[in-house]
């Protein structure tokens, strides 16, 4: 890792300030995927500004069904929530399913988010819950906000402050993990609410997280799982790899969603 | 470099290191506590998990600044006069064969007890194994290690 000048923020503005001062930096939230980068180097930024504990910044709030997410809330604490639970146990259960414990100890939503892998399981669900990313100047859909691999709308000093969605009448998510690593293969977020259900999908494009147009409309006619049989996406815009062909990760994105649906019908 | 302080295993420490000094090398360079294991570096092997504020970290992934003013507690920590229940767990199942990434699996095991207990859930195999998902161990196999977390969790 290359050296870099540590800082630490006690809150949002705090921490814009600090980045501002900087040749290169950038923010540090659980590190759960900057630190390895910066070991290998793919990342070398002159500061990392800790966000971590910024208390403005943490901690998830339950309105009805409105609900609102630190973007430093950690996996662990969204999965343990129980008053999230009760209005949306789907986003529980998916946060306590990435990497391992000690992980989600560590790792944030809003860093998972920023991130944006291809394989992150954060971002199917924010497309699937219609979910707004609020940054300290504006909000951002989650339709418009993952651009493609690595990237998102977000400036490069832009910090994200927090997440917000209307929990939906009913939302699940099942993830086939690769074998070795446990990244998504291919994970299919199934949210049914007001106004139709959504579907997001992680792991399987070349140009990360997408809705499945296909799969929405097919379950807005019926939502069961025979509603799926021989529905999913364009096999040529999924990832090939080692690890699948893009027509096996199109397979994938329809028995996951199948998995998705039954678990709530 | 600047100086960071924190507790580690209930003592006050304090040493200088730079911005990019990792919590492991904080603790096995700085202060020679050498109990926490650096295996992969990458934050999959789970022999540098100690426990930050009471939660199991991977210590290779977590900057030594991060944890200024922090509580820490290592391997080194865990036994009180005799043994941790854990410790003696894995000593009674054999849960250890070359025991590389015993430190982690010890404190992954008194993490997920600690935690389950607290949430009322049962910490049955199935979870254990769960649970286990960033500790890899290469030799003993996970049976043993799996009964060992199962007696200590009953005796925790």
């Amino acid at each position: 890792m290359h050296s870099l000048n540590y800082h630490k923020a006690s809150n949002a503005s705090e921490a814009a300030r600090l980045l501002s001062g900087t040749e290169d930096g950038k923010f540090l939230a659980g590190g759960q995927t900057l630190i390895p980068a910066m070991k290998t180097r793919l990342a070398a930024p002159s500061d990392l500004v800790d966000v971590s504990g910024a208390a403005d910044l943490r901690g998830i709030t339950v309105s009805g069904r409105e609900v609102r997410i630190g973007a430093a809330t950690t996996h662990a604490e969204v999965a343990a929530d129980d008053a999230l639970r009760k209005v949306c146990p789907s986003i529980c259960d998916m946060a306590a399913n990435i990497g391992d414990p000690a992980v989600r100890h560590r790792g944030t939503i809003g860093g998972s988010i920023a991130n944006n892998d291809p394989a992150a399981d954060y971002p199917a669900a924010m497309l699937a819950l219609g979910a707004t990313i609020k940054t300290a100047s504006r909000e951002i859909a989650a339709d418009e906000f993952f651009v493609g691999l690595f990237e998102t709308a977000l400036e490069d000093d832009e910090l994200i402050t927090s997440i917000g969605f209307t929990a939906p009448a009913a939302g699940a998510y099942a993830k086939f993990p690769n074998p070795a690593s446990r990244y998504a293969m291919c994970g299919v977020f199934v949210a049914r609410g007001d106004d139709g259900v959504r579907v997001g999908v992680t792991g399987a494009s070349a140009d990360g997280a997408f809705r499945a147009g296909d799969l929405e409309a097919a379950l807005d006619g019926a939502f069961s799982v025979d509603a799926l049989d021989g529905i999913s996406v364009n096999a040529e815009e999924m990832l090939s790899d080692i690890h699948g062909d893009g027509v096996y990760r199109a397979n994938l994105v329809s028995v996951m969603a199948k998995r998705a649906v039954a678990a709530v019908s | 470099m600047s100086t960071v302080s924190m507790t580690v295993n209930g003592k006050a420490v304090s040493a200088d290191v730079e911005g990019r000094t990792l919590l492991v090398d904080y603790i096995r360079e700085h202060l020679r506590l050498t109990g926490t294991h650096v295996g992969c570096d990458t934050s999959q092997c789970g022999t540098c998990v100690v426990h930050v504020d009471g939660k199991a970290v991977k210590s290779c992934t977590m900057l030594a600044a991060a944890a200024e003013g922090a509580e820490v507690t290592t391997i080194e920590g865990v036994a009180n006069g005799d043994l941790h229940p854990m410790q003696k767990a894995f000593n009674d199942n054999h849960g250890l064969q070359c025991g590389f990434c015993t430190p982690g699996m010890i404190m992954s095991g008194i993490d997920m007890v600690n935690r389950y207990k607290a949430e009322g859930r049962q910490l049955d195999e199935a979870a254990i194994r769960h649970e286990l998902e960033g500790n890899i161990c290469r030799c003993t196999g996970y049976h043993n290690i799996v009964k060992s977390i199962a007696q200590a969790a009953s005796e925790m």
